[in-house]
């Protein structure tokens, strides 16, 4: 069931109109490559009226950020998107809006990190906020970008959630590319997002102090408390995900798998890369070898049930990561994934590859070199600690 | 033949690196042109090269630090007068100078601006006003003219700007001027005189962004924005600064504003520590 029009259109603004059907009250945001065109957008849509919202043009990320925390705690619903630097710029105030549980959303269009200087697509950025507290999560196309906009508010502000959410899209890969969407009418995403009542809301006859002081004797409770608080939302994020399907016929799980069933070999990878992954397996599927995809689509909170599900009867798991871990153990990714099998009574060799660093693409036939490599290596039983595809060494 | 002379390479490509040309400023735009007053006043100042450092942040501007041959640092977006704090506090020899645009300097890094001509630190800070983000796609900025267009003002920008000249001289300026790619002379002339001043020395350049802030509020081609500011200009040297706003319309002022003596922060430690050393 595909309702609508199917239309053509540039992924940041099909962000930018999932925001407007979300009626958001305040977007407050600063420029940056690769994501000024959605927040673009956005300022056009106020300024027409057409989105009844205050867009604060801020003078730094760590503005934007503040700004929606002032925003969020008011009950007001609050967007705001950025990339690369500006989310390091954001990062003390991240784990204010998360600890404060203020349903913020922001999309961010991944981006390299300086120095050197580079607008380009990876992953770094959000490898960087992974302990901020904020729900993320990965699309891979415009379609998706769309749809996990939208639930990202409903998510957010569920009265059992009350976390900020953080929706990934690559960088020019995906934010800049023309794609094909089936947006909504507003009365099925009213019904579906309604009006947004915030239980904790800064109001004049009802004071309360938010974020204030903690000594060590009570510290380390309030910790404990929002990891507990954020580990207990993933049955609402699959919950919002099934309602959402049921109004548009698109299905979105933590975890999601490609040609995986009877696959001896897996391939996982985060974004928009993943698309090309799937030609990847599929010719090798051709030539008659039993490989398949596994996308983590929930980064934080880790659905770590679903995921060890999901590669349970692999002999081997080639892992992709798209940022460094200067000096530590595989990319960033592989170590979580090591982390997460490593009390499994059964489970894959795995082998970590980092590409598409700053931009650069990973052709279809990187994929297959990575995935037959990565196999011989694993059978081979040799530990490398970084393996890089497409890149010169 | 008598007499003839054939240029084949122009005088100040000794400070330019050549081999990064061409650069990647839009036709029209006036970073170009300010980068050429700009050496053409070490030129005249007769700095050593060596003891120049270039500091950008980002934007269009902020590639300047990359085409100067000296040595040169492009750092993160609003820190490049913390960064060149550092340069000028380590090495007090070196001739510290700040290249960047007006959204890098007067918003993101808007609060190292202030610090710095309080703190009245040697380094010399030409700022490139467009009027806008120029890199990102036009977006309004802190020096946007009220009732200016930009991507994210369609109808009209409600923000109150900056007056830069005002702002640096009330926070301690040593030496500000304003002008504009239009007036070669007068910017050479006054980029050399804020880069052998001592302490915190201040010069706006205005120029045109024919591809952003000049497309959304219909200015023209580069070469239209020119004649509007021929036409607007009013050379006011010594004039207050305060009185220096820039409306959407109507006269810019321009001219060397400010021109004093003050301690730098360098003479305050020499100083301080000094004395308390002889105890
Ligand atoms: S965008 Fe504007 S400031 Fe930037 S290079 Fe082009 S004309 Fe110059």
């Amino acid at each position: 069931m595909m309702t609508g029009k199917r239309i053509g259109m540039e992924s940041s603004l099909g962000i930018a109109e999932a925001v407007k059907l979300a009626n958001a009250d305040v977007v407050a945001a600063y420029p940056i490559t690769p994501q000024t065109h959605i927040v673009e957008r956005l300022a056009e849509l106020v300024a027409n009226g057409e989105l009844d919202a205050a867009y604060i043009p801020v003078e730094s990320e760590h503005s934007a950020m503040s700004a929606c925390l002032g925003s969020a705690a008011t009950g007001a619903r609050t967007f705001t998107a950025t990339a690369g630097q500006g989310l390091e710029l954001m990062h003390e105030v991240l784990y204010v809006a998360s600890s404060m549980r203020l349903p913020i959303v922001m999309a961010v269009a991944n981006r390299a990190l300086s120095s050197p200087l580079n607008v380009w697509g990876d992953h770094s950025d959000v490898m960087a906020v992974r302990d901020t507290g904020w729900i993320q999560m990965f699309a891979e196309n415009g379609q998706q970008v769309f749809d996990l906009t939208l639930c990202a508010f409903r998510i957010a502000e569920d009265p059992e959630v009350l976390f900020p959410v953080m929706v990934h899209l690559d960088g020019f890969h995906l934010s800049h590319v023309v794609e094909p969407f089936y947006l909504m009418e507003q009365d099925v995403v009213d019904k579906f997002l309604p009006r947004f009542r915030f239980p904790l809301a800064l109001d004049p006859d009802k004071p309360l102090t938010a974020g204030a002081f903690f000594p060590p004797g009570v510290y380390g409770e309030a910790r404990r408390a929002q990891d507990d608080a954020l580990r207990s939302v993933r049955p609402v994020i699959s919950r919002t995900w099934r309602e959402f399907e049921e109004i548009s016929g698109r299905s979105y799980k933590p975890v999601e798998t490609y040609r995986a069933d009877d696959a001896r070999v897996l391939l996982l990878t985060m974004g928009s890369f993943s698309e090309t992954a799937m030609l990847a397996i599929d010719q090798l599927r051709e030539r008659g070898q039993q490989v398949g995809l596994v996308r983590i689509r929930l980064w934080r909170p880790f659905p770590f049930t679903e995921f060890r599900q999901a590669v349970g009867n692999a002999e081997t798991l080639v892992v992709l990561d798209r940022a460094i871990s200067y000096g530590g153990p595989t990319g960033p990714v592989c170590a979580e994934v090591k982390a997460a099998l490593y009390s499994e009574p059964k489970r894959p060799r795995i082998v970590s590859y980092v590409g598409g660093l700053g931009g650069r693409d990973i052709l279809v036939s990187e994929f297959v070199e990575m995935i037959e490599k990565g196999t011989a290596l694993a059978e081979s039983g040799v530990e490398e600690e970084l393996l890089t595809i497409g890149v010169r060494v | 033949m008598i007499g003839t002379k054939t240029l084949t390479d122009n005088p100040v490509d000794l400070y330019l690196r050549a081999d990064r040309m061409p650069h990647i400023w839009c036709s029209g735009c006036g970073v170009g042109p300010s980068v050429a007053c700009f050496v053409k006043a070490i030129h005249r100042t007769g700095l050593d090269t060596d003891k120049i450092a270039i500091v950008s942040g980002i934007g269009c501007s902020g590639r300047v630090a990359g085409y100067v041959k000296v040595d040169s640092f492009h750092t993160t977006h609003g820190r490049a007068i913390p960064f060149a704090t550092g340069l000028a506090l380590a090495n007090p020899e070196l001739k510290v100078v700040v290249f960047s645009g007006d959204g890098d300097l007067a918003a993101i890094g808007g609060n190292h601006l202030i610090h710095a001509a309080r703190r009245n630190i040697d380094m010399t800070v030409i700022c490139y006003n467009n009027f806008n983000y120029g890199m990102t796609g036009g977006q309004l900025g802190p020096t946007t003219p009220l009732e200016a267009k930009s991507t994210t003002s369609p109808y009209g920008n409600c923000d109150p700007p900056f007056n830069l000249p005002h702002l640096v001289a009330a926070c301690g300026a040593s030496y500000v001027s304003r002008w504009t790619v239009i007036h070669p002379r007068q910017l050479e002339k006054s980029m050399a005189e804020a880069l052998t001043k001592p302490g915190f020395t201040f010069v706006e350049v205005l120029g045109p962004c024919p591809t952003t802030y000049g497309r959304m509020n219909k200015l023209g081609r580069g070469v239209d924005e020119l004649r509007a500011y021929q036409e607007r200009c009013v050379v006011s040297n010594g004039v207050d600064p305060r009185d220096a706003e820039i409306g959407l319309n109507g006269p810019i002022l321009v001219g060397n504003f400010v021109d004093l003596s003050r301690p730098t922060f360098w003479d305050h430690c020499v100083k301080i520590f000094g004395r308390a050393q002889k105890k």
